[in-house]
């Protein structure tokens, strides 16, 4: 089956052109543009969830080998062939690389028998080793090769091939992209229901699952650019669906622009990459990159450089600080939108292109270190301002930031497993928060103003069961999907050895975490709980304002005189909107309102009585919420080994066992768990057996570990020693285990400190929060104005970018176009004195000849002209006489001499 | 007379090998080819002045018969002086002759009907008052 996983990026791709090319001319109706849509993308999760079966768990399994579907010709295409690539980057550390592997080879006895046997392991390995170069841990011939091509570069035939790559990491996408799509999907029939772009949302969306689909699944860097590019661009179009606002408009464009600077960073890494390995493939670069030699704090080499310039790009499309300023603002997007692209799946393909190229940043401990940070720092920074948010989606979307935040802290810290496990048990919970948000929206007709909710756990009971699924996992309180991915998430922080300073880290996600918590609380205290706000007639939507008059104006025949839609007003929150516009839209739409089965009840922005959302949304809730509360039970951590039997119990079911074989290992230098820190589990063997295919079929691999054995430090850090680390402490008093539970008691006690907090402020005494505004006041208008980041960036680039583009426009419009008038002024005098020229001169010459001869000569030839019938013949006499003469005038003389000489002798 | 004929009948002799008597037979049996082209060029030569210079339309007619005939005169000698040379059938000249006599006698009859049309019309015969040509 996974030969046919070519289609599941087809499927979504045909649903989107069929809606988008057919779906206005031949006006579709809702269902069969949501039947096509949710259909396509059913389609394509169900053969996900077969390919992924099939790769994985079935009895011809080929985990954890790569597969491409160009391999058994399944299905490929070269896409750019054969063009030539030097190879200019990289010659220092590819020197060093193979002084180590020859130092090694001659350090090991009896290894030349042994260095045959890697050879022939390297030859029948094929696909990876033919194309490069032999690995470098072959010895002496690679070295004396890479000897002689340091000076002069070698070249490289760069072949990119359009092919799709099943391993690990990217069946994890695969399903995360398609499962919690087809959600969102379902649920997005029913909130859209109405809109009058129906067809337009579904084809963008559709056209979003595909470039996400072959930006996961690509095998090459070109095609995850080609997607990384295509999210982009759906993101753009989504986010400014509602065009005809001028917040959605800006909003999208802040989306592209931003990501553009990331996009940079990512367009150069890809080119340092092809430049460095002579490859765009995958298995190519990753085979290759291994051999490197590591990169220590300090030392800055070319996997250095092309870590930054990935992480740039990471950081642009998973908003992490600085250039997370757009995601809050894509809020401006419908909501489904907000729960795929900008929850779920777009702004997690940073931490898929993080872990994909993590043998890059496992070379780079500098890299590693700035990761972390990042991501620690976003993951507070953003938390802090979720806090005081009154916008629900909002919070979300700042939330959204901070467990991406999370995230990359656990990359950051070498954890690149659980950082995906986090990325797919945040897709479940935020994607089914996002969607809550968007049922409570609904059901609040267009009210995104928290303040305006309130009680609403009565009027819509599924909803507020589902969203406590997820409010419990975003807490990480166990043992809801949340709790395994964050409690790991700071034990690696904790006790990492890859990175100096692991326990501030841990200290900084604690904090966020305790935030996260709190404003989760407090949102759902706000939501659902307490007082019911909602028949305060305040406006306060923002962007879903939008969605109501969007439904609206589907309700009603389009009459191209009516005031634009950007004219219309925007309500400030608390405004009082008056009944004007209730009675403009209410009189002719009432009939058709009071039949509308929603209960949209032909009011703009009354007082109204929340509703339940239709099923098409409250399903999609449902599936989603089972999956935020058991999601986490695939990465159970070590901790529980008394109840799972094992550290990573489940076997490949298991995330972590699953993945394990994509992370490179700087320590033993090899693909997967460090087998000689596994010797202490109970259940080594089956580590081994599960981690070996890989193993053995690399011969560097091979090589390291046993190196690795030979100083068998279990406790050795990649990189060297890096300092006081918080975890060991800890292990020290309490065991290792020990020192497992105390972390994971300290992360459920924060959380709980977060929501007790939250209760304490928003349900027990509702008057605090004022209170403890005032007290903080400071702090709270800073977190409240989002720390003024906007302003800032306002200040410092916008308007020095505008400031540059006016000067630029100023030399454009004077010295350019001047430049360009000046030369075309210059033409037209240049053009009047060639058409003087022409005039006066040229035609002069020619009239001049006609006049010569129409006035003076013919007056000369008619003279000849006498018409008397002598003339003529006397002309023709004398014409014979000189004909005569001239062909017989030698001869006539000299006769008629001849005969004159006679008669003259004759005579004497 | 006489004084005129001996020098030729002398120039004759010192080109002959015979006799003068044989000389003279001779030169009347087989009469030399360049007297018919003298006599020939100057009727010729009188023909063309007559067309240049005289006014009458009719005598301009004479001349041009004039012409012809000094054409005539010439195929006639032509020919004869090739059978004289042993060619006996050379008769081309003696039929391009006739051929001439019988056009001659046609244009004749055209151009004295053009004259008297051009009578007619002009009421006169004199060509210096006939300048219609050059239209």
């Amino acid at each position: 089956m996974h030969r046919y996983i070519w289609l599941v990026p087809l499927l979504p791709l045909l649903g989107a052109a069929i809606n988008g090319l057919l779906g206005r001319k031949l006006r579709f109706s809702e269902t069969l543009v949501g039947g096509i849509s949710v259909g396509s993308v059913a389609l394509a999760f169900l053969l996900s969830l077969l390919a992924v079966y099939s790769y994985g768990y079935s009895d011809h399994a080929m985990w954890p080998r790569a597969y491409l579907t160009s391999d058994d010709g399944a299905f490929r295409y070269t896409w750019i062939p054969g063009g030539a690539v030097e190879i200019t980057q990289g010659a220092p550390e590819r020197a060093q690389a193979a002084t180590e592997a020859r130092e090694s080879v001659i350090q090991r006895p009896g290894s030349e028998a042994e260095f045959e046997q890697l050879r022939r392991a390297a030859r029948e390995n094929g696909g990876v080793a033919t194309q490069m170069q032999d690995p470098p841990g072959l010895g002496t011939e690679a070295a004396r090769d890479n000897k002689r091509n340091e000076h002069t570069g070698r070249g490289s035939l760069l072949d990119v091939e359009w092919s799709y790559q099943l391993d690990p990491l990217s069946c994890i996408f695969m399903l995360i992209v398609t499962g919690v799509g087809l959600c969102i999907f379902i649920f997005a029939t029913g909130y859209m229901h109405g809109d009058t772009g129906f067809y337009r949302f579904f084809a963008y969306l559709g056209l979003f699952m595909f470039s996400m689909l072959v930006l996961v699944m690509g095998s090459n860097f070109l095609m995850m650019f080609v997607g990384w590019e295509g999210v982009g661009l759906c993101s753009y179009l989504l986010i400014g669906y509602y065009f005809d606002r001028k917040e959605a408009g800006d909003a999208s464009r802040k989306a592209f622009i931003t990501n553009r600077i990331g996009d940079f960073g990512l367009s150069l890494a890809i080119f340092a990459i092809i430049a460095t390995f002579g490859s765009a493939q995958y298995t190519n670069v990753v085979a290759q990159a291994a051999t490197y030699p590591l990169e220590h704090l300090g030392q800055w080499g070319i996997m250095s450089w092309i870590a930054l310039g990935l992480f740039i790009g990471a950081v642009g499309k998973s908003a992490q600080i600085p250039l997370y300023v757009w995601l809050p603002d894509a809020m401006a997007g419908p909501t489904p939108v907000s729960a795929l692209i900008h929850a779920a799946t777009m702004v997690t393909a940073g931490l898929y292109m993080l872990t994909r190229t993590n043998v890059i940043f496992q070379h780079s401990q500098t890299m590693m270190l700035v990761v972390a940070i990042v991501g620690a720092a976003t993951a507070l920074f953003a938390a802090t301002i979720g806090i005081t948010q009154n916008d629900i989606k909002k919070v979300l979307a700042y939330s959204t930031v901070s467990q991406l935040g999370f995230m990359f802290l656990a990359c950051g810290v070498g954890a690149f497993v659980i950082g995906i496990f986090h990325v797919m048990t945040h897709a479940f919970f935020k994607a089914l928060m996002f969607l809550g948000a968007g049922s409570v929206i609904h059901g609040m007709h267009h009210e995104q103003d928290m303040r305006r909710m309130g009680g609403l756990r009565k009027y819509m009971p599924y909803t507020y069961m589902t969203f406590l699924a997820g409010w419990l996992a975003i807490c990480g309180i166990i043992p809801f999907s949340g709790f395994w991915s964050k409690d790991e998430i700071l034990w690696q922080a904790a006790s990492t050895n890859y990175i100096p300073g692991g326990w501030i880290l841990w200290l900084v996600g604690t904090i966020a975490a305790t935030c996260t918590a709190f404003y989760m609380t407090r949102l759902m205290a706000m939501t659902f709980w307490g007082k019911e706000r909602f028949r305060e007639v305040v406006a306060g939507g923002e962007a879903d304002e939008a969605h109501a008059h969007a439904y609206d104006e589907g309700q009603q025949p389009h009459d191209a005189r009516k005031e634009s839609a950007g004219d219309r007003p925007h309500h400030e929150p608390g405004e009082h909107v008056g009944l004007a516009h209730d009675e403009q839209l209410g009189h002719d739409l009432g009939d058709e309102h009071a039949l509308d089965e929603h209960g949209h009840g032909g009011h703009g922005h009354g007082a109204h009585t929340p509703h339940e959302s239709p099923p098409a949304m409250w399903v999609p809730l449902a599936v989603l919420a089972v999956l935020a509360t058991i999601g986490g039970l695939v990465g159970v951590g070590p901790a529980f080994k008394f109840i799972t039997g094992s550290e990573h119990a489940g076997g490949r079911m298991n995330i972590v066992n699953w993945l394990e074989p994509v992370i490179w290992n700087p320590q033993t230098r090899g693909f997967g768990r460090e087998h000689e820190a596994a010797g202490e589990n109970s259940n080594a063997a089956e580590h081994a057996a599960e981690t070996a295919p890989l193993a053995a079929e690399s011969p560097a691999t091979a090589n390291r570990e046993a190196r690795g054995e030979a100083t068998g430090g279990e406790e050795a850090a990649p990189y060297g020693p890096v300092g006081f680390n918080l975890a060991h402490a800890a292990e020290k008093s309490l065991g290792h285990s020990g020192a497992e539970w105390l972390f994971i008691i300290i992360s459920l006690a924060v959380a709980g400190l977060g929501i007790g907090l939250g209760y304490l402020f928003y349900i027990r005494n509702p008057r605090l929060p004022q209170v403890w505004a005032e007290r903080l006041a400071p702090l709270y208008r800073a977190s409240f104005n989002k720390y003024w980041v906007d302003e800032l960036y306002g200040k410092l680039f916008t308007r020095r970018t505008m400031d540059a583009a006016r000067g630029v426009y100023a030399v454009d419009s004077r010295g350019i176009d001047g430049a360009v008038n000046g030369a075309a002024g210059l033409t037209r005098l240049l053009s009047r004195i060639t058409g003087a020229f022409d005039r006066y001169i040229v035609d002069g010459i020619v009239n001049g000849i006609a006049q010569f001869i129409g006035r003076i000569m013919s007056g000369v030839f008619r003279s000849a002209q006498t018409g008397f019938t002598q003339n003529y013949a006397l002309v023709m006499v004398l014409g014979l006489v000189v004909a005569v003469a001239l062909f017989f005038g030698p001869d006539l003389a000299s006769a008629i001499g001849t005969t004159v000489k006679g008669w003259f002798a004759f005579i004497r | 007379m006489s004084n005129l004929i001996i020098p030729a009948l002398a120039l004759l002799q010192q080109e002959a090998t015979g006799s003068r008597s044989e000389i003279i037979l001779n030169g009347i049996k087989h009469p030399d080819l360049s007297k018919f082209l003298v006599i020939g060029a100057l009727l010729f030569i009188i023909g063309v002045a007559g067309v240049l210079t005289r006014r009458n339309i009719l005598i301009i007619f004479m001349s041009i018969e004039l012409i012809m005939n000094a054409a005539n005169l010439n195929f006639i000698a032509f020919s004869r002086y090739l059978q004289d040379t042993g060619n006996l059938n050379a008769v081309a000249g003696q039929v391009f002759t006739v051929f001439i006599i019988v056009v001659a006698a046609a244009e004749a009859a055209i151009g004295l009907g053009i004259v008297i049309a051009l009578y007619r019309n002009k009421e006169t015969i004199w060509v210096d008052e006939i300048d219609i040509l050059k239209w």
